[in-house]
């Protein structure tokens, strides 16, 4: 696939802080991307950098080859940008904000086109409704109709399902796949892993404004997918002297468990180490297997940093 | 050239107007008409005629430009503090709009219903006194230069300001008193010799004498100074605004 949007050792510093540090990242034609990391961790300032609401320090990005300082105009056309918080002028219409958004981009107003997108979000009855008589939830829906008033052909969203209630979750979920199906190039910011996994078709760890990996999520779920398997001993155990020595193993909660990570079904190493440990006469109580989430392989990555 | 998205923010802008009209309106119109009852009928009477004007009619044109100026920068402020503050504006900014079709949007719309304004105000004073205006040309030109300019001076304000109390700081602290110090309501050959010197240091002066000389004929200064003064106000304010653009100040963190 075609990369669209390419960001070659961007920074951003606020005073001091360094909220991006030397980010490169290529975002592919219509791929779901989902931009994963914990608060703070720079996402808001990344998009707004690639959409032209700040400015970065150093760097280039370019989205189909046009670069974002230079020729925002050429950029700035493709783009559609649903912001985390509710930034609504709450005196205007819902039509007349839509209106607004797609004049922006230069468009002659199209009664179809905003019905049929304030339809799809459920907002048609609300049309002449001032907004701040609006639910959370409707000005969430709003947002994103203003962000596709103008059919953009990259939509950035973030952080689209913060606090909003499950039903409403479902509906942005299946709007981004819908829009996905027509080809949109989508980049999302989340710090629900669910929301990436559930989504996106390729993630990227964001961590103090550093990437810290960029993975086809199959890719990575599949990578970081060992198991780990917990043995619950009977006694205490000082050490593993009984054995040869192996990374995958180790002796947590003082001793009462062994902690077995990323064992290999396939060649038995499971059963040869319940017999190594008969064989010693370590007897135990319980064994237990669990898969790693992507939420495990965040936490790992994030806190190994 | 995206004249569209002027055109959009201008509609809008105009639409924020259209919500309020009755405040908008009302207020100068009332306001107005008490200035021609106290000072008009009640003391304009003991008061002379000012070089051959009656006192009535002399100071429609300060009450004019008394309304342009505090509008336009009001409106304008107003126009673009509003999504900054409510956040809105990250819609402008990140499409793709040139700082100059922003400029063009929010401005004329300042300086659109400042003029509507004026208009009211002048169409009020005749229900008070009669004028014969001397050069109505001169006098269109000068609404529109002074609602341009100070709405573009507005802007730069709503910009700069970080609150509400900055917002209105400037337009209480320093413009109100420039204009009732630069002769709205008196010929300031009616000042004694110093505060005749101070008035001229006084940029409104040089306004409101010229725009009231396209009412009467008559002035203090030569229209000729009171045209090159709007003008060179006008240039500041887009070079301020040209500069605030470039460095992304206040708008692009
Ligand atoms: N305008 C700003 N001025 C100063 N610091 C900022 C500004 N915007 C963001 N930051 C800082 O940059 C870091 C990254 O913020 P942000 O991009 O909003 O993170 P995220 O969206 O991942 O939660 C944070 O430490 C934040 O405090
Ligand atoms: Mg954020």
């Amino acid at each position: 696939m075609k990369s669209q949007i390419s960001i070659e050792n961007v920074s951003k510093v606020f005073g001091r802080h360094k909220a991006l540090n030397n980010v490169s990242l290529e975002i592919k034609e219509g791929e779901i991307f989902a931009l994963l990391g914990p608060n703070g961790a720079g996402k808001t300032t990344l998009i707004s950098a690639i959409c032209g609401l700040c400015r970065q320090s150093s760097g280039n990005i370019k989205v189909n080859n046009f670069d974002t300082l230079t020729h925002y105009k050429e950029t700035r056309n493709q783009i559609g940008l649903v912001p985390q918080e509710l930034p609504l002028d709450g005196f205007e219409s819902v039509y007349n904000s839509c209106q607004f958004s797609r004049g922006l981009f230069g468009l002659k107003d199209s009664r179809d086109h905003i019905e049929k997108i304030l339809k799809t979000l459920s907002l048609f009855d609300k049309r002449d409704e001032q907004i701040f008589g609006l639910s959370g939830g409707m000005k969430r829906r709003l947002l994103i109709a203003k962000a596709l008033a103008h059919e953009p052909k990259i939509l950035f969203l973030d952080e689209p399902t913060a606090g909003v209630d499950v039903s409403l979750r479902r509906d942005i979920w299946k709007l981004i796949e819908d829009q996905k199906k027509m080809g949109v190039t989508i980049i999302l910011t989340t710090h629900y892993i669910e929301e990436a996994e559930q989504l996106a078709d390729r993630v990227g760890i964001i961590n103090s404004g550093e990437i810290i990996l960029v993975k086809e999520k199959t890719a990575l779920m599949s990578e970081f997918s060992k198991k780990t398997t917990f043995i619950r001993l009977s006694k205490k155990l000082k050490n593993l002297s009984f054995m040869k020595k192996n990374k995958k193993i180790s002796l947590t909660e003082n001793g009462m468990t062994l902690k077995l990570v990323g064992i290999n079904n396939r060649s038995n190493e499971l059963q040869s180490i319940v017999n190594l440990l008969s064989q010693n006469g370590i007897a135990f109580t319980e064994i237990n297997t669990v898969d790693n989430s992507l939420e495990d392989i965040f936490l790992d990555l994030v806190e190994t940093q | 050239m995206n004249i569209q998205a002027a055109i959009t923010i201008y509609k809008f802008e105009m639409a924020r107007f259209r919500r309020t009209i009755f405040q908008s309106l009302v207020a100068p119109i009332i306001t107005t008409s008490l200035y021609f009852v106290v000072f008009g009928a009640a003391i304009g009477s003991k008061i002379e005629t000012i070089n051959g004007v009656s006192y009535g009619s002399f100071i429609v044109p300060g009450l004019i430009m008394l309304y342009l100026m505090t509008e336009s920068i009001n409106n304008a402020a107003f126009g673009i503090y509003f999504p900054k503050f409510v956040g809105s504006i990250f819609e402008v900014l990140s499409a793709p709009v040139s700082s100059l079709e922003a400029t063009v949007g929010y401005v004329g719309a300042a300086a659109s219903k400042s003029t509507i304004i004026g208009l009211m105000i002048f169409l009020t004073s005749n229900l008070f006194v009669n004028h014969d205006i001397k050069y109505p040309l001169v006098m269109a030109i000068f609404i529109i230069l002074t609602a341009i300019t100070f709405s573009l001076f507005g802007f730069i304000i709503g910009i700069w300001a970080q609150n509400w109390e900055k917002l209105s700081i400037i337009p209480t602290l320093l413009v109100t008193p420039l204009v009732f110090l630069g002769g709205s309501f008196y010929s300031i050959d009616m000042l004694p010799e110093f505060w005749q010197k101070v008035s001229l240091l006084n940029p409104v002066f040089y306004l409101i004498s010229g725009f009231r000389w396209s009412f009467f004929g008559t002035s203090e200064i030569p229209i000729a100074l009171s045209i090159v003064a709007i003008l060179s106000f006008m240039a500041i304010c887009l070079a301020v605004i040209a500069i605030i653009f470039k460095t992304g100040y206040r708008l692009r963190t």
